[in-house]
């Protein structure tokens, strides 16, 4: 899938519709096609950790330096639950073997929220929301206050530090200015990176995950696929295999604007009480006067 | 892949998240913000101060208050200036109105009330243009009381779940430790015989201060873990909570004396210092781990650093800002030392 459908960016009235991914981590063979593509389309600088030992991950995280970073999680299966189904049988649990290891494996990326913390606090102005509902800096405008980094409760965002702005995934802005995918998509061998209308995405994800589920995969779950969680929704979501913590993402996100109201109002009461207080405590009665 | 897969070893990446790392980014911030909450804080609590005490007919304690408040509003736009990443954009603040970031909303306040405080505090000086001085002072001391507690929403507007959760409480700490701290300065530059009020504005403060913060703690309940313990959060809110206590206790035993108090004591012994002492040590906090909750509820992803001492973020950034390739490496393959979300080391 490298170009879309015209007919996919918009609306028959010519509107541009929300685009976003559908990273499907179930198909996901981790070769990090996804990692280079993005390096190399956008010019991000290298940001090699060196050897992590942590299984074939060497990007680590998100970050200024790393817009798609493929998680790598080794799972044995000598867990809580397997003693206890073998207590009930009454055997003793057998040793693990190599087939009872399990890889899973994930493409992370900016998650583009419908409520982006980033955008929310930015106060230059320069990370705006683009006509494809895509969350995207401005360059020439970020002035390095770092606000955005501590307002996003993904870890996503982040300062480069030789150049003081702070940058992100785009979801390939230019790209999708000129009708094409976005590059990682295009590079994903598996179409576990699928990129296209949300809604039709959305549809697309819950069969898929009915689908795994049925198959046996009991924690086969969407992630960020609800518009009612706390950031309303990600334009791009992930279909998971197990809980998003094992994956290194928070499990219940919350932008933190959504506590603007009442913040202001504590901080308002709080000036109130500084003013009373001063003015009570130099000699002014509240009627005025001495 | 058995459908058992899902359970995971101990100490394999399932069991502490992942591989021990933390969910959020360190916070960009660098030590130039608590230095601007403080004389952020001393300015606008000072600004209003010295309207108060004119209205009461203190005039000499008007004039102190207002020499106070000029100086610290002169610096606060410098060090929120210098703290940006390219601080040659700073005017890029400006250039938009948004009422949705604190940041914002801070930079135009303080881009109103800095003049005014400045003129203000200059015409007291010089002794000259009473009616602009007047003027320029009401204004400030209207602006003053949302300079003082709008970075509380600032720190609150935060995906770290320890400030976060500290969204209630930390305006009146900061309301609490800027009338500390311009009481305190107002008493020490003030005559002797009209200091009086500034010494019960610093009391009020201190205690205001300390009993915000512990009713900080107790909502925040396991989230303030920073907070206790032996980590550098823990120690420098000690240090800046006996301090304040220390300085409101003096200012309180000063009594009747408060002349000689103040003309023998050292600064040290105001109730300014405690608050600026608790902020100038700021230093790092360890170095944040994350672990994943067991199951379900979202964690504290970080707790990094205490508000207690109201300048939370120096001790997030400024001696900690690691490399990124060492940070990654050493914590990766560094000893398996991560803060539970209990606040254990293990
Ligand atoms: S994941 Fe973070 S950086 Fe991306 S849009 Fe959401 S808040 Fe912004
Ligand atoms: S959409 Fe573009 S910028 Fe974002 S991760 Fe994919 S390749 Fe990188």
């Amino acid at each position: 899938m490298t170009t879309l459908d015209p007919g996919a960016w918009f609306t028959p009235d010519g509107e541009p519709r929300r685009m976003g991914f559908f990273t499907d981590t179930s198909v996901c063979i981790g070769c990090k096609a996804c990692e280079v593509a993005c390096k190399e389309w956008n010019g991000v600088p290298s940001d090699v950790a060196g050897f992590t030992g942590m299984s074939f991950d060497n990007t680590v995280a998100l970050g200024a330096d790393t817009w798609r970073h493929v998680a790598f999680v080794e799972q044995a299966p000598v867990g809580l639950e397997w003693f206890g189904e073998d207590a009930a049988a009454g055997t003793a649990p057998a040793a693990p073997s190599a087939q009872d290891l399990r890889f899973l494996m994930s493409s992370d990326v900016c998650k583009h929220c419908t409520r982006a913390g980033c955008l929310d606090v930015c106060p230059t102005g320069a990370i705006f929301r683009t006509e494809f509902g895509s969350v995207v800096v401005q360059e020439d405008v970020c002035n390095g206050c770092g606000y955005c980094v501590s307002a996003c409760p993904f870890g996503v965002i982040e300062r480069r530090e030789d150049d003081g702005r702070a940058f992100k995934c785009t979801l390939c802005y230019d790209r999708s200015k000129g009708g094409l995918e976005p590059a990682c998509a295009t590079a994903c061998p598996t179409d576990s990176i699928q990129f296209g209308p949300l809604d039709e995405l959305r549809d697309r994800a819950a069969g898929r995950v009915e689908h795994l589920v049925a198959a046996g995969q009991s924690r086969a779950q969407l992630y960020g696929a609800d518009p009612d969680d706390g950031v309303g929704g990600f334009g791009a979501f992930f279909l998971l295999l197990d809980r998003p913590e094992v994956y290194g993402l928070p499990p219940d996100p919350v932008v933190p604007t959504r506590d603007a109201a009442r913040m202001w109002r504590m901080a308002g009461a709080a000036a109130g009480v500084l003013v009373a207080g001063i003015a009570a405590l130099v000699g002014l009665s509240p009627r005025g006067g001495r | 892949m058995s459908a058992a897969a899902g359970g995971t070893a101990a100490g394999a990446p399932g069991a502490d998240g992942y591989y021990g790392r933390p969910v959020l980014k360190r916070p960009a911030w660098t030590w130039e913000v608590p230095w601007y909450f403080w004389t952020g804080g001393l300015a606008g609590a000072s600004s209003v101060l010295s309207v108060a005490a004119r209205a009461a007919g203190n005039r000499p304690l008007a004039r102190a208050a207002a020499i106070a408040a000029a100086p610290a509003a002169a610096v606060s736009p410098a060090l929120l200036v210098s703290d940006l990443g390219r601080p040659e954009r700073f005017l890029n603040m400006l250039r938009v109105f948004r009422p949705s970031s604190p940041l914002s909303m801070g930079a135009w306040l303080l881009s109103a009330y800095a003049p005014l405080a400045v003129g203000a505090g200059a015409a007291e000086l010089l002794g000259i243009l009473p009616r602009t001085r007047t003027a320029a002072a009401v204004g400030a001391a209207a602006l003053g009381p949302g300079l003082v507690t709008y970075t509380a929403v600032l720190l609150a507007h935060n995906a770290v779940p320890v400030w976060h959760g500290a969204q209630r409480e930390l305006p009146f700490v900061f309301a609490g430790s800027a009338a500390a701290s311009a009481g305190g300065a107002a008493f020490l530059l003030a005559p002797a015989a009209a200091a009086e009020p500034a010494r019960r504005v610093a009391i009020a403060g201190g205690l205001l201060e300390l009993a915000a913060e512990r009713a900080m703690e107790r909502r925040l309940g396991p989230l303030a873990a920073p907070f206790e313990g032996d980590g550098p959060a823990a120690r420098l809110g000690r240090w800046a909570r006996g301090l304040t206590a220390a300085g409101t206790t003096l200012a309180a035993a000063g009594g009747g004396r408060a002349g000689r108090w103040r003309r023998r004591g050292p600064p040290c012994c105001s109730p300014a210092a405690p608050a600026s002492a608790g902020r100038c040590t700021g230093r790092a906090s360890p170095p944040p781990r994350t672990r994943a909750p067991p199951s379900g509820r979202s964690a504290p992803a970080w707790t990094p650093a205490s508000p207690r001492a109201r300048d939370p973020q120096a001790r997030s950034t400024r001696p900690v800002r690691p490399a990124p390739v060492r940070v990654r490496n050493s914590a990766t393959l560094g000893p398996a030392s991560s803060l539970s979300r209990h606040g254990t080391y293990r």
